[in-house]
């Protein structure tokens, strides 16, 4: 690990069309609340009344409190007089807006439950769950080969970094090194896939805002990228290519002449709709100050990735914690400073551009040797090998029956997905099924601050700022 | 599952560590080990009793550790206690990682929620009551998260069978 510190790169200062901080500059009641509900307590202090608020299930009993008082006046029980203002007639003026689960931007199966006052959000609940499928319970249950099929299939469009996040903890406590030629070949895979699922984010931020367009331009270069994982792994999605013990095959011959492809045609794509996005005042009115998220409420929310870049934190796994030899390539992170929706997608698009750089130095200095470790308690044997020993038809035969053996230990192996930390907590018993894995999904823990971002806001922002923390449900429910 | 075969860490120098020596001091029975897996990074680990568990927590806050990574619980079936909550917070400053490992154990397996020293926890500590039924006491709004509300038993814990749906084929009942 090297030790300087996160590069800051990129000119985040916001075109002068709108101040990004118009809340700061003119205080008004709303935004008054929304400093108070967004304050971060300390622990051990008084507990603040508005933690409650943000999460409670109360939104539901609030509407039938209502409704019964409703009833009561048609009923003729009560007598109400319109006349007569209410000073706490707060709740009848609020009503409950049902988001989701069907819904084109809410990116899968998400539901929100928001509370609205006039077109102010005043509530937000995110209901979660129609997408679970018991993976993590399906983990315990298939061997430690049989498991990349499982876990590629949670964060689905970053398919490779959760293999990799998955294939590393299971190798820390196997201790198998990956030669180098493997560790590179993960880099290169996983860079492309931020590349692409960055695309597919750019592609639907845009639509869920208005620009149609977007969502051909960026299903267009990813389509690129998804190609090229075909043609190394056989599958467009779901790869199940990064195993433990290094990755499934070499790649393919011709493969650099691909990747060059690549590196001309999607840098010219992101130049293109950086000049589409980044001035375009309809694309600034609906970014610029809207969705916001503090430095503080993303470590208390356990936020990373490019929406905690984009407030401010310049932390990114790759250079903390480095993994699979990343730390021999030449890259900077960018940061941004106010924390909304623009910000997140600047640091976006210079993400993807620093993973194309990525790209291109593995492509130049990709290592010749094997793919993956020779350890053949752990990988299977040559093909070459089978038909003359007795011994790699012996491995081969037990890898795949039974599976290899892990020692027995917990470990957390944390790696930089395109959304944030994606982290794998394995817990091993010494047989060859895990005894527990549990994955941190940086989805899981965005769609728990979208009460943050989302409150006392309007309700047009809530599709914009729901896009831009690039929920997957896949990952969220697992 | 045997209590030989139980997943243990390497237990090694980690209170000789200054944030770590800190917490050693105010938590004197809480243990304090240093997981060196053969490859990657040393990790801190630290087991503490339930009764501890929200002081150490907020302690660890205030050393430092003040970013949420993680919460999990884990079922060890034959050991007592029982779960196990796995916590992970992360130190952006440090820049390093404390897990803490707090056994719970009962026929009603509860903790102190912690989602009021970090929000962050709120939807695991959901989401560890319903898969393991651990309770977390204080929680605002202890509910199932992914299941479905009217679900009986907590699918994750290890006596729960994974089941599986009877697949009726077409062809099945006709005389061939």
């Amino acid at each position: 690990m090297s030790d300087t510190p996160n590069v800051v790169t990129g000119d985040f200062e916001a075109p002068t069309i709108k101040p990004p901080t118009a809340d700061e500059s003119q205080p008004s009641a709303t935004a008054e609340r929304r400093r108070e509900i967004h304050d971060i307590w300390v622990a051990g202090t008084e507990e603040p009344s508005w933690v409650r608020q943000a999460t409670d299930e109360g939104s539901q009993e609030m509407l039938i409190a209502g409704a019964d008082q409703a009833i009561a006046v048609q009923e003729g029980t009560v007598v109400s007089d319109d006349y007569v203002v209410q000073d706490d007639s707060d709740a009848d003026e609020r009503q409950i807006l049902n988001m989701g689960p069907q819904h084109p931007s809410t990116h899968g199966v998400l539901r929100l439950h928001l509370e609205l006052e006039g077109e102010t959000i005043r509530r937000v609940k995110p209901i979660i769950g129609y997408l679970h499928t018991g993976m993590e319970k399906t983990a315990e249950t298939l061997t430690y080969l049989q498991g990349s099929t499982n876990v590629t299939r949670m964060d689905y469009l970053s398919s490779f970094h959760v293999e990799l996040a998955f294939a590393l903890a299971v190798e820390q406590l196997l201790g198998v090194e990956i030669p180098p030629r493997g560790q590179a070949i993960r880099v290169l895979l996983t860079e492309l896939n931020r590349v692409s699922s960055h695309l597919i984010w750019l592609a639907t931020q845009g639509m869920d805002i208005g620009a149609i367009s977007m969502m051909l331009y960026g299903f267009r270069e990813r389509e690129l990228c998804v190609n090229f994982f075909e043609k190394v792994t056989g599958l467009r999605m779901n790869h199940n290519f990064i195993r433990p013990g290094g990755v499934a095959a070499d790649l393919p011959d011709g493969w650099e002449d691909d990747v060059e492809f690549l590196l001309e045609k999607v840098p010219a794509g992101i130049v293109e709709y950086e000049e589409l996005l980044n001035e375009n005042p309809i694309f600034l009115d609906r970014t610029v100050g809207v969705g916001v998220i503090t430095p503080e409420e993303c470590k208390a929310y356990g936020v990373t990735g490019p929406t905690a870049r984009a407030a401010g934190l310049g932390w990114d796994l790759r250079k903390v914690f480095p993994y699979s030899g990343i730390d021999q390539y030449e890259f900077d992170v960018p940061v941004g400073r106010h924390g909304d929706v623009y910000d997140r997608y600047l640091v976006r698009m210079e993400e993807m551009k620093q993973s194309l750089r990525i790209t291109r130095q593995a492509l130049e200095t990709m290592p010749a040797g094997d793919y993956r470790s020779d350890d053949r308690k752990v990988t299977p044997p040559p093909r070459k090998r089978i038909d003359e020993s007795m011994e790699a038809l012996i491995h081969h035969f037990k890898l795949f029956t039974d599976g290899f053996k892990v020692p027995a230990g917990e470990t957390y192996q944390a790696v930089e997905s395109p959304r944030g930390e994606l982290g794998v907590y394995l817990v091993a018993d010494g047989r060859s099924r895990p005894w527990r894995l549990h994955v941190r999904a940086p989805s899981f823990n965005h769609v728990q601050a979208l009460p943050v971002m989302l409150t006392d806001s309007l309700i047009a922002d809530s599709v914009a700022t729901l896009a831009s923390i690039d929920p997957v449900l896949g990952d969220v429910d697992r | 599952m045997t209590d030989q075969d139980l997943p243990t860490t390497d237990t090694a120098a980690g209170a000789d560590d200054p944030v770590l020596a800190e917490l050693a001091v105010l938590f004197p029975d809480a243990r304090f080990e240093r997981f060196e897996p053969p490859v990657g990074p040393a990790q801190d680990v630290v087991h503490v009793a339930p009764a501890d568990y929200l002081d150490l927590v907020t302690a660890a806050r205030n050393a430092g550790f003040d970013t949420f990574v993680d919460l999990c619980a884990v079922d060890y079936l034959w050991r007592d206690p029982r779960f196990e909550v796995v916590v992970i917070l992360g130190s952006m400053e440090l820049r390093r990682r404390l897990r803490i490992r707090v056994g719970v154990g009962g026929s009603r397996p509860t903790l102190p929620t912690i989602t009021w020293v970090f929000p962050g926890a709120n939807f695991y500590e959901r989401e560890s009551f319903d898969l393991y039924g651990v309770t977390f006491d204080g929680h605002p709004d202890l509910t199932r998260i992914l299941l479905p509300d009217d679900w009986e038993g907590h699918p994750l814990r290890k006596d729960e069978s994974v089941g599986s749906v009877p697949v009726q084929f077409k062809e099945a009942h006709k005389a061939p």
